[in-house]
């Protein structure tokens, strides 16, 4: 065998000088403390490791050597006698930009919070001092101090909101940050012009206490992706997506997927899943594209034919020039119809920016009359102007700009915890409306590998056998048997016959494992087809025993019949669209009990049938797998993928769970129903806070006291029932 | 009230010292895995002499 050589090259960074050379790890197995040290100490004291530290929140592993003395396959390898699993981050997918903004949040906010503490300090003195005795230089002392603390750390706190309503204004839309910035503004301007007047009322603290709280939110709702989007990444890197690249010179070298570019030849072993699209240059096999196209079937394959990434490769060894999109595969459709489904995908509103429409011109609209009112009464401009702004400060959508992502905070949390990862803020609004779910079949409703359906037929004994005859085999199926007979220990002298099975001898007998021809079970396996028309069969033969014929076939999830179940009883109605032959989706389909099921669909055919239902008026939930889904997941309302899925509908998909069962479905249904139902809620308090607070202002009676006690209150009632979307649990049972 | 002259400079120096103390924190990577800092402090592996028997 031509081993490749594993080339960590490309995931390794140089560090400070030439020798050192730094990479980042994600480490499977992590259970607890014990394991960071053992691996901490068990690295860092081989010769070379300057530095070897794990992060335990994260699972990563960050390793830094000196390059003379030792290299990255030696590191490795002492990980995994440790008993770790290890896989380096592919650099080309790192985000740095995302950890860049978090700190940037978090600074921005610590600033804030540095700011707005200290103003309050000074304002508190000031409403004493008002109340009693101070003298008009010692308040102005303190509005001035007031003033040197607030003007720069508005301006540098602040920048996360204005960016961001600068951006929405030069779109064309109102975002919650375009009243938040003139808010701000205008209740710093008012304070300065109050300043220089030696005015007894300022308005520094609840500018920059608006401001606090709104990072708070800005911060938790970062994070709280950030920490979803990390553990994808582990995901990703720990699926190992490298291929072996064939060099110029025949040698073979193990690589990141996103150094291999089009036209560079790749090998893919018998039994590998196929890393890049291509077409076969060498070689033949047979090869599983249920991941690609949902066919449950083994396809043939031979020179000239189109693989794609995310395929299971069958017994033979295949050479493939790898293509890049726009030369007419499957790849070049699947991205076509994905942009067009992006753009056509009517932008949601999301329910903040909604409220945002509707609050901004009212609140200014509100600020503007009662400057025009209060001037026409003949209080002179400057007094009118100094109300009018008041209400823009009382306002201030600071319970408005919390109700929202506290909620998505909460409720992404408790996703994350069972199970269910959110690749956008919007999904649980989006997600909370879905009143159609169109299911894809393989790797979805069914679990993404087969497994033994005719168990009860297998006489006792034989599983056994076949499992370790079949650890010799490199076929896909062998390896699903030989794991589903639990086989540890391969015969002596076994023998792959390619493109016929595994023999071996066992004393005098002569055990055979293969296709139904090469065991002699042509009958037998008539019989068991006919039982179970759409597996795939392998036979296994001991010596003059009948021989057995195994029928595999990807099952349904185990909780499939429960969670369609509990679905219809939430008055959701559910289709199957498939890529697979009509006659293996209408089994399930009868199964499940759906009866809108369609198979053989074509990707374009899937997004038009989605269409369809949408142009009706239904809020489609896609939930889907393969990459012929990723389009009509792009096209859907909003998308659910399980974590087995190919990477590029991982990445459409608005939401991803883990896991074997289909459950997360309705947990995430329950759950972002229950948190939408409290983002209205909490909608509303802002709205009836501001009715209260909007005729005081009008009216001329908000002080700075006041204006700080109302905005603090509210935001803390909303915050408070924002942790209402934690309470109870989900289950299949309740509607 | 002239001392408010001094000690609210004092005052406001000794946050703003804070505030640096923690953005440097923040910069340094201090709070970028908070469960492993939790369990470090448990453990003595600064304790040369036990290395050999830290298989646990």
């Amino acid at each position: 065998m031509n081993a490749p050589v594993r080339d960590w090259a490309a995931f390794v960074t140089a560090g400070e000088d030439e020798d050192t050379a730094r990479l980042d790890l994600a480490v499977e197995g992590i259970t607890c403390a014990a394991c960071m040290v053992e691996i901490e100490r068990g690295l860092g004291t081989l010769p070379g490791v300057t530095r070897a530290r794990l992060n335990l929140s994260t699972h990563r592993l960050a390793l830094e050597w000196n390059a003379r003395e030792t290299g990255a396959a030696t590191l490795i390898a002492s990980l995994e006698r440790l008993g770790y699993r290890a896989h380096p981050f592919d650099p080309g997918r790192r985000s740095e930009a995302e950890l860049a903004e978090s700190r940037m949040l978090m600074r921005a906010l610590a600033v804030a919070a540095f700011s707005a503490m200290n103003i309050m300090l000074l304002s508190v003195s000031v409403w004493a001092g008002n109340a009693s005795d101070m003298s008009v230089a010692t308040r102005d002392l303190f509005h001035w101090l007031s003033a040197l603390l607030a003007l720069p750390a508005a301006a540098y706190a602040g920048r996360p909101f204005y960016l961001s309503a600068a951006r929405a204004l030069r779109a064309g839309r109102l975002n919650m940050d375009v009243p938040i910035t003139i808010g701000v503004t205008l209740a710093l301007a008012l304070s300065v012009m109050q300043t220089v007047q030696h005015a007894a009322h300022v308005y520094y603290e609840s500018a920059m206490m608006l401001l606090f709280f709104l990072l708070i939110g800005r911060w938790l709702d970062h994070n709280m992706r950030r920490r979803t989007r990390a553990f994808a990444e582990n995901i990703a890197a720990l699926r190992a997506e490298t291929a072996i690249l064939i060099g110029d010179d025949g040698g073979l070298a193990e690589v990141p997927v996103s150094a291999v570019g089009a036209g560079e030849r790749v090998l893919v072993r018998p039994g590998e899943r196929v890393s890049v699209d291509g077409v076969v240059a060498d070689g033949a096999s047979e090869i599983d594209q249920s991941l690609v196209t949902g066919e449950t079937g083994l396809v043939e394959i031979a020179p000239g034919a189109e693989v794609y990434a995310g395929t299971l490769n069958g017994s033979g060894q295949l050479e493939i020039r790898v293509v890049a999109a726009g030369s007419g595969t499957l790849i070049e459709e699947v991205n076509r119809l994905l942009d067009n489904a992006m753009q056509a995908k009517s932008r949601y509103m999301q329910l903040a920016d909604r409220a945002a429409g509707l609050y901004a011109p009212l609140v200014h609209g509100a600020a503007l009359l009662t400057f025009i009112g209060w001037w026409l009464a003949g209080v002179g401009w400057q007094p009118a102007l100094v109300i009018a702004i008041s209400v823009l400060i009382i306002t201030c959508p600071c319970a408005l700009g919390l109700a929202i992502p506290a909620v998505q905070v909460v409720a992404s949390g408790v996703l994350f915890r069972e199970g269910v990862l959110i690749n956008s803020g919007d999904a649980i609004e989006r997600l909370a409306v879905a009143d159609t779910i169109v299911f894809d079949k393989t790797g979805t409703l069914t679990l993404p590998a087969p497994e033994i359906v005719n168990a009860d037929e297998i006489p006792a004994g034989a599983l056994d056998g076949a499992a370790r005859l079949a650890l010799s085999s490199r076929h896909p199926l062998a390896a699903i048997l030989a794991a589903a007979g639990k086989a540890k220990l391969p015969f002596d002298k076994a023998e792959e016959i390619a493109g016929s099975g595994v023999a071996a001898g066992f004393g005098d007998a002569d055990l055979r494992l293969g296709s139904p021809a090469f065991c002699g079970a042509e009958a037998e396996a008539e019989a068991v087809a006919a039982r179970h028309p759409t597996a795939s069969l392998i036979a296994y033969r001991a010596g003059a025993n009948p021989p057995v014929v195994f029928a595999l076939e990807q099952a349904l999830r185990e909780d499939a019949v429960a969670v369609a179940e509990a679905l219809r009883r939430r008055g959701l109605a559910l289709h199957i669209m498939s890529g697979d032959r009509p006659a293996a989706v209408a089994g399930i389909a009868a199964e499940l009990g759906i009866d809108d099921w369609r198979g053989g669909l074509k990707p374009t055919e899937k997004i038009a049938a989605i269409e369809r239902l949408r142009a009706a008026g239904r809020n489609v939930l896609m939930v889907g797998d393969g990459l012929n889904d990723a389009p009509s997941l792009a096209a859907a309302d909003v998308s659910l993928s399980p974590v087995t899925a190919v990477s590029v509908s991982q990445a459409v998909a608005d939401c991803v769970f883990m896991g074997n069962r289909l459950a997360p479905v309705v947990t995430a249904l329950d759950l972002t129903r229950r948190a939408h139902r409290i983002m209205k809620e909490n909608l509303w308090i802002a709205a009836v806070y501001n009715f209260i607070a909007v005729p005081l202002a009008v009216a001329g009676f908000v002080t700075p006291l006041v204006a700080a006690a109302a905005m603090s209150g509210s935001s803390i009632v909303v915050t408070l029932n924002a942790w209402r979307a934690r309470l109870g649990r989900a289950g299949l049972g309740e509607a | 009230m002239d001392v408010l002259l001094f000690t609210i400079p004092v005052a406001l120096l000794l946050g703003f010292v804070f505030l640096m103390a923690f953005l440097w924190a923040l910069k340094n990577g201090q709070f970028d895995d908070l469960d492993g800092a939790a369990n470090r402090v448990l453990l003595d592996d600064d304790v040369e002499d036990r290395q050999d028997d830290a298989g646990h």
